[in-house]
């Protein structure tokens, strides 16, 4: 399907990573959105909110951020494309929420504009030290996608990608951003409406009396019912069988929440986005996403000027994490650096997955700004020692 | 008496609601005397008796005893987390604005862990009907206190009786811009069932307070008795004084209940305010979001 041409603000715009967000939240389809003021997110719904009333969609400014998600999850339920829009401590609130759509299997959009934590930490400056919470800041076990955007650019086209893998998996997807994408301009080009591509949940065929709202037959996503339809289903964040209804059974768990795991973990070839530079001939590899992936890149170009073979591999889907590539990345270099402006998250899972075939190496960065370029060399020289 | 042939299925009559219910999932988890079913019961006859095409009810729950009331209602039904079946009715509400969206949850659920919700969707106008069935307790958990316990009324955490000022609904729902408040109790089903029907009709916040018995935990706490005990209690302790002045409608332990309809003023509600403020600001270049909602398959 192709987008809807009144999201969709062709052109060649001058944009930041928040502004651009919105245009592609917009260009996908989103015509739902709540959210609650928090920095350095704002910029998204104060763009929606201007676009919004000359397309059909909703923005709603709700109480809290629990509010928000929650409404969001609600709204989906009517057959609309939703999003929120959030930072760190948002973000913490929202996770109840964000469980509640996992179990649902509730398509939805959340864009966490990260900042420096814990709690307050520094609303104004940059972070990215939220993304193992993105993994695992629900209770329960479930899998979700997160996508991490470098550029403005970027911000457009993976929050088209968010809503669209949203929609297949029929499970939330994180755009998690950082405050420097967020805040930074540069060239955005929105292409005509006609050559986005945009997909959208697969709506049941059945009839009322033979449909299930978790049955699943040749793919390991049920088919939706849009509220208001007939259907009379019911749908609850408890352990559910087929028929929604709640059944509190170890032997309905495992039914229930395998699939919720399986649905993403078996198709993560389809789901994951990555890229590298200079990997053919490369002794050690930098991995890095979000902004710190230019800093990273600025960094493998002065190296290997200096002699050094250094590749470069970006993260873009960070969870689910691409384990097949970081592992065979690990087989063939000798050592594996990982900037990352937290005190190391992602490298935990890049050591886990070299499971010794290569020396991993964190490059933290406490939050604030983004890395010294130097730095990141140093750790290359050093790995390579 | 002329006697006639008895299929089992007229010796076993069908449930007058049964249409409404979800009979596969009877029983229920709720206890005898409890007065859940009983609301249950009158919203299901207020539904039936509304003329509403019931494809296009939903009803929203939160967490704890009446939490589970949406899971029983042959409607589109969610059960959602604690707290937040308002806000995630007003997603519903505002994503299909044809939808008639009901919420029924318990006291703790709705203004305890969910009060700052109520009272801004209370605010805001936003069209839900609020069924809010308070048995002054923490039933599903095990009877601990609610911001509803009357002062003195003991509770599993309050062993030695409550001594917080507890929430007068009615006046929480009025003084936050409700246009509807009513309270009944389980007692009182024929007007209960009729200020539901008429709720149903309004539009806007509207907001209906059940007292209802928990004879399990409350009753059992407190030496009230079975839930049959509490329904006698309700007959001679239950005044009925419509349009009265919210602000004495706190309810004392085991003292008198005033029950009636204290508030139907209509308002605008936050879609009406929403068309009418962008068509005056943006004129022709408002789209409004049709009433079947901004669906994906548009």
């Amino acid at each position: 399907m192709k987008a809807n041409p009144a999201g969709v603000l062709t052109g060649a715009h001058f944009l930041d990573g928040d502004y651009a967000c919105g245009e592609g939240a917009m260009a996908a389809g989103c015509r739902f959105v709540a959210g609650y003021p928090i920095t350095p997110s704002t910029e998204v719904v104060e763009r929606i909110s201007r676009r919004f009333p000359t397309m059909g969609g909703t923005f709603v400014q709700m109480e809290d951020e629990l509010a928000s998600m929650a409404a969001v999850v609600g709204a989906s339920w009517t057959g609309t494309k939703c999003m929120t829009v959030t930072s760190g401590p948002g973000f913490s609130l929202m996770m109840e929420n964000i469980g509640l759509a996992v179990m649902m299997e509730t398509p939805c959009v959340v864009v966490n504009v990260q900042r420096g934590g814990p709690s307050t930490g520094l609303p104004t400056m940059v972070g990215q030290a939220d993304v193992m919470q993105a993994r695992w800041g629900s209770h329960g076990d479930y899998e979700i996608i997160a996508l991490c955007p470098q550029s403005p650019q970027e911000a457009f086209d993976l929050t088209i990608e968010a809503f669209n893998l949203s929609e297949v998996y029929r499970v939330p997807v994180f755009l998690l951003m950082d405050e420097c994408v967020g805040h930074m301009t540069e060239k955005v080009v929105i292409p005509a409406a006609d050559r986005i591509d945009v997909i959208s949940r697969q709506i049941t065929d059945k009839p009322p009396n033979e449909y299930l709202p978790y049955e699943v037959k040749d793919r390991p996503v049920p088919d939706f019912a849009r509220a208001g339809e007939g259907y009379r289903f019911h749908s609850t964040g408890l352990t559910h069988d087929k028929r929604g209804y709640p059944e509190m059974s170890s032997e309905c768990q495992e039914v229930c929440v395998r699939r919720l795991l399986d649905k993403i973990l078996d198709n993560v070839d389809e789901i994951i986005r990555y890229e590298g530079e200079h990997l053919d001939d490369a002794e050690v590899a930098v991995i890095a996403y979000g902004i710190t992936a230019r800093v990273a890149r600025m960094a493998v170009q002065e190296a290997r000027q200096q002699g050094i073979k250094v590749g470069f591999f970006r993260l873009i889907t960070l969870w689910p994490f691409p384990e097949n590539k970081i592992r065979a990345l690990a087989a063939r270099v000798r050592g594996l650096v990982v900037p990352e402006i937290n005190y190391g998250q992602i490298v935990l899972e890049v050591e886990r997955c070299a499971a010794g075939q290569a020396k991993t190496l964190s490059v933290p960065h406490g939050g604030g700004s983004v890395h010294d370029p130097k730095v990141i060399i140093q750790a290359i020289a050093e790995v390579l020692r | 008496m002329t006697e006639t042939a008895r299929s089992p299925s007229a010796s076993t009559p069908e449930h007058p609601s049964a249409p409404l219910l979800r009979m596969e999932r009877i029983p229920h988890v709720w206890c005898p005397g409890c007065g859940i079913g009983t609301v249950v019961k009158c919203f299901a006859t207020a539904l039936e008796r509304s003329g509403l095409d019931l494809d296009k009810v939903s009803v929203v729950s939160g967490i704890g005893c009446s939490g589970r009331v949406a899971g029983y209602m042959r409607l589109d039904g969610f059960h959602t987390t604690h707290g937040r079946a308002i806000p995630f009715a007003t997603g519903l509400k505002l994503g299909r604005p044809e939808l008639q969206v009901t919420v029924v949850s318990g006291d703790g659920d709705l203004v305890g862990i969910g009060g700052n919700h109520f009272i801004h969707a209370a605010r805001r106008n936003v069209d839900l009907l609020v069924i809010l069935i308070n048995n002054f307790i923490y039933g599903m958990t095990g009877g601990q206190n609610a911001p509803t316990t009357p002062q003195e009324a003991r509770s599993s955490t309050m062993p030695f009786g409550n001594f917080e000022q507890p929430f007068n609904l009615p006046h929480l729902a009025a003084s936050s811009g409700a246009p509807y408040v009513a309270r009944w109790t389980c007692l009182h089903i024929r007007r209960l069932t009729w200020a539901i029907e008429e709720a149903l009709e309004r539009k806007g916040f509207r907001f209906i307070e059940v007292i209802a018995p928990c004879p399990t935990l409350y009753s059992r706490l407190n030496k009230l008795g079975t839930g049959l005990s509490e329904m006698r209690f309700y007959h001679d302790n239950a005044k009925i004084c419509h349009g009265a002045d919210t602000r004495d409608l706190g309810v004392g332990f085991h003292q008198e209940i005033v029950c009636g309809k204290f508030i139907d003023e209509p308002r605008p509600t936050f879609l009406e305010l929403k068309d009418r403020h962008y068509e005056k600001q943006l004129g022709d270049k408002y789209v409004p979001l049709p009433d079947e909602g901004g669906m994906i398959h548009a």
